[in-house]
């Protein structure tokens, strides 16, 4: 009886170290993602950014990417509509960024495809400020830029 | 009480998924009423699955507007596939909801 309790604790123990090595390893995996990620959001300057997320790529201006809802004048900073949408083939990113704003990197979208090339949301403004939508399509890279004027900042002091 | 509200609509064969979400997504550089920073507490990932499988990932800081907007268009989709969306915020709370396409 004891022995066969004694086994029982052995196996459990086994058991949790398995558990804890797994789980300790997707941590990692998930830490090195996260630290990645949160240099792409950090407060820093539109062309930082930039290096950060597009390094050595090339930018070509596009007249396939398309903004709607996206308002010339927007009075509320704290939020401001958009909808990129692109006739672009095999889109899988779509990145959003506003040039002026403290942390200039919005939303990133990673697309599969399964998804058209069109994506909404509504986000901040800090001041008046170039809008640009970055999307990377069979391995190139798109852009489309717009002025938005804002009225009151969204983004806090 | 769940925080995501999904509504989905036919357009032209596609299926246009819309979500709002219920959350603060403060950037860490708003003040409250004693004029102290409110620490940051923004969704940091949101995934929507079509029948289990990942189609959108979206990354995303304080930089979205609060109670957050988006809509996204999936092509084709049939009555009763699910959709599901998920989300993670910087404090590790999370949400998930499944909704089935009518």
């Amino acid at each position: 009886m004891l022995k066969s309790r004694r086994q029982f604790i052995k196996k459990m123990f086994s058991i949790a170290v398995y558990g804890l090595a797994v789980s300790s390893n997707f941590v990692c995996a998930k830490l090195a993602d996260t630290q990645w990620l949160e240099q792409s959001f950090q407060p820093s300057s539109y062309k930082e950014t930039l290096k950060h997320l597009f390094k050595g790529v090339r930018l070509i201006k596009s007249k396939r990417i398309k903004f709607s809802r996206l308002p010339r004048v927007a009075e509320n900073g704290s939020i401001v509509p958009i909808t990129v949408a692109s006739s672009l083939k095999n889109v899988n990113k779509i990145s959003i960024l506003v040039k002026k704003n403290p942390i200039p990197l919005i939303a990133e979208f990673h697309l599969s495809p399964a998804v058209e090339a069109r994506v909404s949301a509504r986000f901040k403004m800090a001041k008046t400020s170039d809008v640009i939508a970055i999307i990377e399509a069979d391995g190139k890279f798109y852009f489309k830029s717009k002025k938005v004027v804002v009225a009151v900042g969204g983004c806090g002091s | 009480m769940s925080s995501i509200k999904i509504r989905t609509k036919r357009l032209n064969g596609n299926t246009q998924i819309r979500t709002l979400i219920t959350h603060p997504m403060e950037n860490g550089r708003h003040k409250d009423k004693q004029g102290k920073l409110i620490p940051a507490h923004h969704i940091r990932e949101l995934w929507v699955e079509h029948n289990k499988v990942k189609v959108i990932t979206c990354h995303m800081a304080g930089g979205i507007s609060k109670n957050p907007y988006f809509d996204f268009l999936l092509k084709g989709g049939e009555v009763g596939d699910v959709i599901n969306i998920t989300w993670v915020d910087n404090q590790g709370k999370t949400d998930s909801k499944p909704y089935i396409i009518k």
